[in-house]
């Protein structure tokens, strides 16, 4: 690969505003890029060529009219299926709503168009978000760029493959138990999971709103941070969303680790781990010390704990924020005489085995009789999880982990749910914890298949994350796919 | 009802109600849509109000205000920290599947209502007040429903009453004092034709002197005063009925057919619901500040039933009277503010008078509201002041309102122009009595054998020389005096 | 932690209106009961006292403004519905009282 389709977000924005390039020409390369490679990738569910020619052309016009071009000015960007988009049908990967086009656009789009990126399209995801591999996508399959015979990662499976194959600069993804995190770790790409309540909620199809965040997946830990700068922020559509100030994220790009203090959390490297994956987080530990950082080592006493909490709360408030799908209002609705056929039947027909495996485990866990052992124990155990976070960050500034146990893996390579449920034991506690947190990839395997290692922060210190990341990224570099 | 009197012989009734009363704001719960009654259908939505994927709830200040009076207004507790819980059910007429509601953390508990029962105020506690939002509206027909979400979203609040109501008359009588108390303060419209006020009553029967609750029937859908007794009657005649024909009751839901006046039961047992409640994670937890609690407490007017006892205690007012006068604040308010004008003990009494066979008679001719009286309270007292000291009677007085009303004139002016002050003179009314009697010897003389009804003769002569203006009691004291009985 | 039956699965699908056939039943009756089987060691963690965390990050609820913003246009509402009578949702009959 060389050319447009690799430019960072700087570039892009530099070379338009100094009339070398037009958002029109680098629009039409990525658009020619889509066409050309994404019946093998798979990565978009919709496209709205036209949508983005009235964007890209709007920059155009502002260029030529000396108008200030806003930081994404001709950024071509792909959306998760999960974000909802006025005009542009919007499924979350579902059957259940197919062809829904929505009167609305979420917040993140109006700051991304406000911002002047180009929305090229949507990309694929497992269907609302639930999954590690984007394979309970309803629609089509996605494949890693790195290995077309491996998974992308999930449930941003789209978003991550799109971006490492260079078919958008830049995407957004959701990230409810490390669905941004873990297929940038598959993709070597960055992926950015916010402080929950950084990004605005609005327009995000809901899978476990006290979990849910919307973040950046890009091939630059700069390019994260510039987008992640344009939809974060206070919104008043979005009750959970934070009223707090919003540091200027770039300027920690080049700030450098000399003196922070970096824990590795014991827990995190006791287990299972691929050697490989050890190998490479040994390979940025040495690199973050020889910059500077301080190690330090810290126990999570409570992390074993987080993939049962993870896996009652998320299905329970599923379970809840999905019952909306009934086939009455909009989306899919089955052939049925009475109204419980209805229900039962739209539902069953439209929603695929994994949405309803959760959906059956939310349900059971919230009845009456039930709530005290499972709910409320998993908000009990998700506090002790948060207080050892707390306690943690007393002594440092940062946590570094894998993001995964191990590299991507091949298609229908997991046996049972479980099998799937147990790789993600490395990023849901975040999640729980509301923290943020990012991937960045520090190494390929002898296989070519990228690592990613995980940071997690303090609440609202995603500079930090940013500049912890850049200095791993500019350590340990992996290149873009073959 | 002589059967349900003879069934009530050993049994008593426990009545716990739910009332449903629509918050008067401008727009929804959880959105900005607006409401309005009768706007044409699915014509006041949005993406919240439609439970479109990706939409959330933001809480309506207003809907928080409004509960929080009709809490302080009740002396219920009011939780620092309340929450909004989501109760699921399906059903076309709720688009998310699950109601925005409060569950384990409501904001008002412990509180009461006052009620006028047969003149003399009874205390019902409230188990709680909370808040929810309204769902939409089906219709029927034939082998479909048709669904308009306009009213999807509307703020409620739910008044759960304790079950210490003892009869339908008592129900009835709540529903009329959470109407009038929610109206006072402006926290509902309370219009009942447009379901502002809708009621959910909790019935069950136990043997009296029995300590324990018997086995309680829901009946859902009663929405006018009306409904509430006779759907109640008819559900305890029910009971009763059972009971003494040896079966049992059972617990059930039962919906209320003001048509066909009976109930039926709404769901059969094997689709009984689990609500699977937990805390709304799209609303953090509702702070309810001490400044807005404050401004809450400095903006509540005198209630109602407080009106009613101080109009009899103070003012004299009879207990009918001041029931009427509480039955609107705008008829309150004017009784206050004729009071303040005329501020002389023991005349509230008489003023009550005046408003409410005068004034209302009046208003209620012309098809108008208290508060568009063309007679100001000011106006009112300067009549019954006239009467009062005596400058006419109470039957010019009336003449004298008459035209005030009508006319704006001030009636002290009109009595002025008309000359139609009442002769009190004593000096003056001896002159004409002496006047009257000395031209009736024969009616004299026979009055003074014996012949008491010849009184009247003389009254009416007086009157006759004074075009009815004589002061009557004096007359009569006067009259005796001279003709010596 | 009690185990799984069938029934309960059942009745479980029931709740949620989810239409599954025999063998969607069964897998989930073994799948639904590894998994809470994994998680049963939740129950001997001790959580006397500590407050169930509902929210990630603390903050109060924020409170609107009550201004009335206009509506979707009823078009707009309505276009995605899939089955309707003018401006009206059309549904299979609601049999009287089979929801609240
Ligand atoms: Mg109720
Ligand atoms: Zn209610």
């Amino acid at each position: 690969m060389s050319g447009v389709e690799l430019w960072s977000i700087a570039d892009i924005t530099r070379r338009i505003a100094a009339g070398e390039v037009t958002a029109a020409k680098i629009l039409t390369d990525t658009i020619a890029r889509i066409t050309e490679r994404d019946g093998e990738l798979g990565a978009y569910l919709a496209t709205d060529f036209e949508g983005a020619q009235t964007a890209a052309a709007l920059v155009d016009a502002m260029r030529s009219a000396n108008l200030p071009l806003g930081p994404l000015a001709g950024v071509p960007i792909a959306l998760k299926d999960m974000i909802v988009t006025k005009g542009v049908v919007t499924t979350a990967g579902s059957k259940i709503l197919d062809g829904w086009s929505p009167p609305y656009n979420a917040t993140v789009v109006e700051r991304l168009r406000a911002a002047g990126a180009v929305i090229v399209g949507k990309v694929n995801c497992d269907e609302f978000g639930m999954g590690s591999s984007t394979e309970n996508s309803a629609y089509k399959k996605t494949r890693n760029p790195w290995d077309a015979t491996r998974v992308p990662g999930g449930s941003s499976g789209g978003s991550s493959a799109a971006v490492a194959a260079g078919l958008c600069t830049a995407s957004l993804g959701t990230d409810t138990g490390g669905s941004i995190r873990q297929p940038a770790a598959f993709c070597g790409v960055v992926g950015l999971k916010p402080t929950y309540g950084r990004v605005s909620r609005w327009g995000i199809v809901a899978f476990a709103s006290s979990l849910d965040q919307v973040g950046p997946i890009a091939r630059s830990v700069a390019d994260a941070a510039l987008v992640l700068q344009a939809i974060s922020g206070h919104d008043p559509l979005d009750s959970t969303s934070l009223a707090q100030p919003v540091p200027q994220f770039s300027e920690s790009i080049a700030a450098g680790v000399t003196g922070l203090k970096v824990g590795l959390p014991k827990e995190y490297f006791a287990g299972e781990i691929d050697p490989e994956i050890r190998a490479a987080l040994d390979n940025t530990v040495a690199a973050l010390k020889e910059k500077g950082a301080e190690i330090i080592e810290v126990s999570l006493p409570h992390t074993e704990l987080a993939l049962p909490a993870y896996y009652i709360v998320a299905p329970a408030e599923a379970s809840s924020n999905l019952a909306r799908y009934d086939g009455i209002r909009y989306g899919t609705r089955a052939d049925a005489s009475d109204l419980l056929d209805l229900y039962c039947k739209t539902r069953g027909a439209g929603f695929g085995p994994e949405v309803k495996r959760r959906i059956m485990l939310g349900t059971y866990a919230l009845r009456s009789g039930y709530y005290d052992a499972y709910y409320k124990k998993a908000q009990q155990i998700r506090a002790l999880i948060k207080r050892d976070f707390d306690a943690a960050f007393e002594t440092v500034d940062v946590l570094l982990t894998p993001t995964t146990p191990a590299p991507a893996f091949a298609f229908e390579s997991k046996a049972t749910p479980l099998d799937m449920y147990l790789g993600d034991i490395f990023t849901l506690a975040c999640n729980l914890a509301g923290l943020p947190g990012m991937s960045v990839p520090c190494g390929l395997t002898k296989n070519r298949l990228p690592i990613g290692a995980q940071l997690l922060g303090k609440p609202l210190d995603e500079a930090t994350l940013i500049r912890t990341g850049a200095v791993i990224e500019s350590a340990l570099a992996i290149g873009a796919p073959p | 009802m002589t059967e349900l009197a003879q069934l009530l012989k050993d049994f008593e009734p426990v009545i716990g109600l739910e009332v449903h009363v629509q918050l008067a704001t401008k727009s929804k719960a959880f959105s900005a849509s607006g409401i309005e009654f009768g706007a044409s259908p699915n014509s006041l939505t949005d993406p919240t109000v439609l439970g479109l994927p990706g939409s959330l709830p933001v809480f309506n200040k207003a809907a928080l205000e409004l509960a929080l009076k009709l809490g302080v207004a009740t002396g219920s507790q009011i939780r620092a920290k309340s929450r909004f819980a989501r109760k699921h059910y399906f059903y076309p007429d709720q688009p998310k599947n699950y109601q925005i509601t409060q569950f384990d953390e409501p904001l008002c508990e412990n509180g009461h209502l006052d009620l006028i029962v047969g003149g003399a105020v009874k205390r019902v506690k409230l188990q709680r007040i909370h808040l929810e939002e309204d769902a939409g509206k089906n219709t029927h027909v034939g082998a479909f429903s048709h669904v308009d979400l306009n009213r999807a979203g509307v703020p409620l609040c739910e008044v759960v009453s304790a079950p210490e109501l003892t009869s339908s008359e008592e129900a009835a009588e709540f529903m009329r004092a959470l109407h009038r108390l929610v109206r006072w303060l402006e926290i509902s419209e309370a219009d009942m034709e447009k379901g502002h006020l809708r009621c959910d009553a909790n019935v069950s029967v136990r043997l009296r002197g029995e300590d324990r609750l018997g086995t309680r029937t829901e009946l859902k859908n009663i929405n006018s005063f009306r409904f509430v007794q006779n759907a109640i009657d008819h559900e305890i005649a029910r009971q009763l009925r059972l009971i003494d024909s040896g079966g049992r009751v059972e617990r059930e839901t039962r919906l209320w057919d003001a048509d066909l006046g009976q109930s039926a039961p709404m769901r059969s047992k094997e689709e009984a619901n689990d609500y699977r409640y937990f805390p709304d994670p799209d609303l953090p937890v509702m702070v309810v500040e001490g400044a807005l609690m404050g401004n809450i407490l400095r903006s509540l007017p005198e209630l109602p039933v407080a009106r009613f006892e101080r109009y009899q205690k103070i003012h004299n007012v009879t207990a009918d009277d001041a029931r009427t006068l509480i039955s609107d604040r705008a008829l309150a308010e004017y009784f206050d503010a004729a009071l303040e004008a005329h501020p002389k003990d023991g005349s509230g009494r008489t003023i009550a008078n005046w408003m409410l066979t005068e004034l209302l008679g009046a208003l209620n001719k012309a098809g108008i509201t208290i508060a568009q009286s063309p007679m100001p309270p000011q106006r009112l007292i300067s009549l019954v002041k006239l009467v009062e000291e005596g400058t006419i009677s109470g039957k010019i007085g009336k003449e004298i309102f008459e035209e005030s009303y009508r006319t704006g004139e001030d009636p002290a002016a009109i009595v002025e122009r008309r000359g139609v002050q009442q002769i009190s003179d004593e000096a003056m009314l001896w002159a004409v009595v002496e006047k009257v009697v000395s031209a009736s010897p024969k009616q004299t003389t026979d009055y003074q054998g014996g012949k008491d009804s010849l009184f009247g003769y003389f009254v009416g002569q007086v009157m006759k020389e004074t075009q009815g203006r004589a002061n009557p009691v004096m007359t009569t004291d006067l009259l005796r005096k001279r003709l010596g009985r | 932690m009690p185990s799984l039956t069938r029934k309960e699965v059942e009745e479980i699908a029931l709740l949620a209106r989810l239409h599954m056939d025999e063998a969607a039943l069964a897998r989930m009756e073994s799948e639904l009961g590894a998994i809470l089987e994994h998680f049963s060691s939740i129950a001997a963690v001790d959580t006397t006292d500590i407050p169930p965390m509902t929210h990630a990050v603390p903050i109060e609820l924020p409170l609107r403004v009550d201004v009335a913003f206009p509506s979707l246009d009823a078009a707009d509402a309505l276009r995605a519905v899939p089955k309707r009578d003018g401006d009206l949702i059309v549904v299979p009959a609601i049999i009287a009282g089979s929801g609240e």
